[in-house]
C-alpha cells in the first residue's frame, strides 16, 4: 500500500548531497519489509510466539510501549532529504496522530502505530529509501554522527561516508544479530565531539596519522544507562582499509564473551570494565591477527563508491559577510538573538548552519507536528539544497543556508513556531519520553522539561546564562543522557512517589565526564527551583564567559552542594 | 527432535549418545565433548563420531580433533543466544569441512544467519517443528537473497554483485 502524493516528489533541482540508494540497497530494504510482513502474519497465526516474535519486531524498530506500539524509524547519521521529511509527515498523518518525536539517537519515533499497519508504514518508508532496520534489538544499531558533518569548520573529514559504509556492513549481519545486548556506534570527524563518541559501545574519531593518512581512533566500552562509563581507546589508529576487519574482531570478542546472564551487565562496557581494557585489547588484537582478511580486500573501492555520493552542494562564491544579514539583525532584535544563538559557522564563506529548535518554551522536547515537518522540508528546498539533519540534541539542522537568506528563513520558521532562539541554552533540554509513553520509565520526564523551560522562559535571562545542557531521563536506563548533562536530572520512584536525582558536571565531549550526584532526590515540583538556585550560584561565581561545567570544575562539587544545603536551611526542603 | 537440511525435514542418520549410555559398536554417534577422546580411540577416524559442544567452548580445545570428526553440533540454549554463530565461524576457519549442526530452539527466521555462518543442518525440538513447519523453513532460505557482508555464505553478496554490475 503506497502513498502517492505529489508532494513527495523531490524538487528536480535539489542536488544529491547524501548517499543515494542503488537497486541493491532498494532491493535489500524491500526484502526486509516483505520478511517483516510475513513475520507479522506468522505471529498473528501463531507460528511465532510473542517471545519469539519480539527480537524480529525490535529489529524492525517496533516496540511495545505503555499504551501502544512505538515505531522507531532510522535516520542514519541524522541526514534526511526534504522528500524523506515529507514522507515522515505523511506517515504521521496517515498512521499516527499527526506528529513524531525526534530522539537522541537521531531517529524518529511514532508513538501510536498499529501492529497490523507497520508493514505498510515500512513499505511507505522504503519508497523513499528509508527503513526502521536495527533501530532496536540486541544488534548493531543505527550509526550516529556529528550533525554538522560535512559543513563544520573544524572537520578533518566528513564522517558520514564511514557511517553509511558501517550501516551497510551492520545490516542483517549473519553473525552479529543476536548479541548479548544492543550495540551503538557513533562517529565524528571534527575536533569538537558533537557525537558523544566516549558514551557509545564503539566511538570512532577520524584522525590523521603521522604520514597524513586518514584513519580511525577506536574507542570502546562507553555508555550511559544504569552503569555509566566513559569509553577507553582500544587503538589509537586503525587504517581505513582495516576498519571493518577491526570492528569485526571487536564484535566477535563481544559476541563470544559479553555477559548473557544479566541484561544489565551485558553491554560491552561491563565486559571492558570487568576484564580490563588491556585484556580486551589483547583478545581483539589476537582475533584481528588470526582472522582472514581477504574478505575485506575490496573495502577501499566500496568505501570510495559510498563516499562519492556525499557531494557538496553547488555553493555560490559569496563574500563571508552579508550586508543583508547585518541590516536585518540591526532592525529586528528577535532575529538578532536567533542568529547569535541558533546559527553556527559554516566552512564555506557566505553560508551558515541553522539549528531549528524543537524545544519551544513549555513544549515537548523533540516533538514535531506533520505541519512543522512539511515547513522544514519546504524551507530546506528553498534555502538549504533540500537537506536536513537531526541532532542528538533532538533538534533539526539546515546545514547549508546562505547568510543572505537567513532572515527570510527565520520569518518562515517563526510562522510555524519553529524559531525558538534557544539552541544550546538552558531550555534546549534533552529529555526521554518518560512515564508518559515508556514502559520502562519510573518517573515523568516531559513535564519536568516543560516546568524547567517555563521557569526560564525569559529569553534574555537564558542568553545571559549562556550555553548550559540540561538532560533528563525518566529511569536509570538514561535515554535522556542525564549522566552527560552539565545538569542531569534522573527520575526515580521512591515509595510510590516520583523522586528526582540531580547530577552536576556531566560532559558529552572529548573531555567527557559522568555527572556527580548532588544529594538526596527532590520532588517533581522542586526540580525547577533547585536548578534555578544552581544557575544563580553559577552566575554569581563565574568568570566572564566561563561555561557552567568549567565553573563547576574550578569550584568543585562541594561548593555547589553547599549552596543547596544553605537553601535547605531556609526551608527549601532539599 | 526434527532435523532440517536444505529447507527439508530429513531423517537423522546420527544418534545422540547420552553420557550414561554404554558405547555401542556401530552407527553414527554424537557424543559429549567429555566423551570425545574415548569415542575417537574406540572408533578411530572413520567419520562416524560427532561431538556435541556448548557454545562457550574455546576453539583450540577442539582443533586437534577436527579432521577426525564427522559432525559438530553446537548448542543454542536459546534462540536469542548468538554465541553459536561466532563459534561456527571459528570452526569453519579452522578448516573443518564436515557437517556443522545448530542444535536448539532456533527459529526459521534465523535460518539465513545459521547458513551464513557455516551451519549445514538445524536440529529443533518437536514442539517448535510443529509450529514452524517445513514450508516455513523452505521459505526462510529465500528470505535473505543478498547480504552486505563478505566472507559469509549467502546466495549473493551485494558488494560482489555491485562490482560486477559496474565493471
Amino acid at each position: 500500500m503506497s502513498i502517492n502524493h505529489s508532494n513527495t516528489v523531490s524538487r528536480i533541482n535539489s542536488p544529491k548531497t547524501t548517499y543515494q540508494y542503488d537497486e541493491f540497497d532498494k532491493d535489500f530494504i524491500r526484502e526486509r519489509v516483505a520478511e517483516f510482513r510475513e513475520q507479522v502474519r506468522r505471529r498473528l497465526e501463531g507460528s511465532l510466539t510473542e517471545e519469539e516474535f519480539r527480537p524480529f519486531r525490535l529489529m524492525n524498530g517496533l516496540y511495545l510501549q505503555l499504551h501502544a506500539y512505538m515505531l522507531r524509524v532510522a535516520i542514519p547519521y541524522g541526514t534526511l532529504t526534504s522528500q524523506q521529511m515529507r514522507r515522515l509527515a505523511e506517515i504521521a498523518d496517515r498512521w499516527d496522530k499527526g506528529y513524531g518525536h525526534f530522539t537522541t539517537r537521531q531517529n524518529l519515533q511514532y508513538n501510536w502505530p498499529k501492529l497490523i499497519d507497520t508493514p505498510d508504514i515500512l513499505e511507505a518508508l522504503a519508497e523513499v529509501d528509508m527503513h526502521a532496520i536495527q533501530t532496536s534489538g540486541n544488534c548493531i544499531r543505527n550509526v550516529t554522527a556529528d550533525h554538522f558533518a560535512g559543513v563544520a569548520a573544524d572537520e578533518i573529514e566528513d564522517p558520514r561516508p564511514t557511517a553509511e559504509f558501517l550501516r551497510q556492513w551492520a545490516s542483517a549481519h549473519p553473525e552479529f544479530s543476536f548479541l548479548p545486548r544492543k550495540f551503538k556506534i557513533a562517529i565524528t570527524g571534527a575536533t569538537h565531539d558533537r557525537a558523544a563518541t566516549l558514551a557509545h559501545d564503539i566511538g570512532l574519531r577520524l584522525v590523521k596519522n603521522t604520514s597524513g593518512d586518514v584513519g580511525y581512533c577506536v574507542i570502546i566500552g562507553g555508555g550511559l544507562g544504569r552503569s555509566p562509563f566513559i569509553g577507553k581507546i582500544i587503538r589509537e589508529y586503525v587504517p581505513r582499509t582495516e576498519l571493518l576487519a577491526y570492528l569485526e574482531a571487536i564484535m566477535r570478542v563481544y559476541n563470544r564473551y559479553g555477559r548473557r546472564d544479566n541484561k544489565y551487565k551485558a553491554r560491552i562496557k561491563i565486559l571492558v570494565h570487568e576484564k580490563g581494557i588491556e585484556t580486551i585489547r589483547a583478545a581483539v588484537e589476537k582475533e584481528f591477527a588470526t582472522m582472514d582478511h581477504t574478505a575485506f580486500q575490496q573495502d577501499p573501492q566500496e568505501f570510495e563508491r559510498v563516499a562519492a555520493s556525499f557531494v557538496s552542494p553547488p555553493y555560490e562564491a559569496l563574500p563571508s559577510e552579508s550586508s543583508k544579514l547585518t541590516k536585518a539583525r540591526l532592525e529586528t532584535p528577535a532575529f538578532d538573538h536567533f542568529v547569535s544563538v541558533n546559527v553556527s559557522e559554516h566552512k564555506i564563506a557566505g553560508y551558515a548552519i541553522v539549528t531549528v529548535s524543537l524545544k519551544p518554551i513549555n513544549g515537548i522536547p523533540g516533538d514535531a507536528t506533520s505541519h512543522q515537518m512539511r515547513i522544514l522540508a519546504d524551507a530546506c528546498d528553498r534555502f538549504g539544497f533540500g537537506e536536513l539533519r537531526v541532532s542528538h540534541e533532538q533538534n533539526i539542522i539546515l546545514p547549508h543556508v546562505k547568510k543572505d537568506d537567513l532572515f527570510a528563513l527565520w520569518q518562515t520558521l517563526t510562522a510555524a513556531d519553529l524559531a525558538t532562539a534557544n539552541a544550546g541554552l538552558v531550555s534546549d533540554i534533552i529529555s526521554c519520553p518518560g512515564l508518559d509513553y515508556c514502559s520502562l520509565a519510573t518517573a515523568r520526564s516531559i513535564p519536568i522539561a516543560q516546568a524547567i523551560s517555563q521557569r526560564f522562559s525569559d529569553m534574555a535571562r537564558q542568553r545571559r546564562i549562556g550555553k548550559l545542557g540540561i538532560k533528563i531521563s525518566g529511569c536509570i536506563n538514561a535515554c535522556g543522557h542525564h549522566h552527560i548533562g552539565a545538569i542531569g536530572v534522573l527520575g526515580l520512584e521512591k515509595k510510590g512517589q516520583e523522586s528526582y536525582q540531580i547530577t552536576l558536571g556531566g560532559d558529552p565531549g572529548f573531555s567527557a565526564s559522568i555527572g556527580e550526584i548532588l544529594g538526596p532526590g527532590v520532588s517533581a515540583d522542586q526540580v525547577p527551583e533547585v536548578i534555578e538556585h544552581l544557575v544563580d550560584f553559577y552566575l554569581a561565581e563565574r568568570h566572564e564567559t566561563e561555561a557552567f561545567i568549567d565553573t563547576w570544575r574550578r569550584l568543585g562539587h562541594a561548593r555547589f552542594k553547599d549552596v543547596l544545603r544553605r537553601e535547605g536551611e531556609d526551608g527549601a526542603d532539599i | 527432535m526434527a532435523l532440517i537440511s536444505k529447507g527439508d525435514f530429513v531423517r537423522d542418520p546420527w544418534r545422540r549418545l547420552a553420557d550414561e549410555e554404554a558405547f555401542p559398536e556401530n552407527g553414527k554417534l554424537i557424543v559429549s565433548y567429555e566423551r570425545l577422546d574415548n569415542a575417537l580411540k574406540a572408533r578411530g577416524a572413520n567419520g562416524d563420531i560427532g561431538v556435541f559442544i556448548d557454545n562457550t567452548l574455546e576453539i583450540d580445545k577442539l582443533t586437534p580433533a577436527l579432521p577426525k570428526l564427522g559432525l559438530i553440533a553446537i548448542a543454542f540454549p536459546s534462540f536469542a543466544d548468538g554465541r553459536g554463530f561466532s563459534l561456527a565461524r571459528l570452526v569453519r576457519r579452522e578448516g573443518y569441512r564436515g557437517e556443522l549442526r545448530a542444535s536448539g530452539r532456533l527459529l526459521a527466521d534465523q535460518y539465513a544467519h545459521a547458513l551464513g555462518c557455516g551451519f549445514d543442518t538445524i536440529e529443533i525440538p518437536d514442539d517448535l517443528a510443529q509450529r514452524q513447519d517445513e514450508t516455513q523453513w523452505r521459505a526462510a532460505i529465500r528470505v535473505h537473497q543478498r547480504t552486505y557482508q563478505r566472507g559469509y555464505i549467502s546466495s549473493g553478496s551485494i558488494l560482489d554483485a555491485r562490482r560486477k554490475a559496474t565493471q
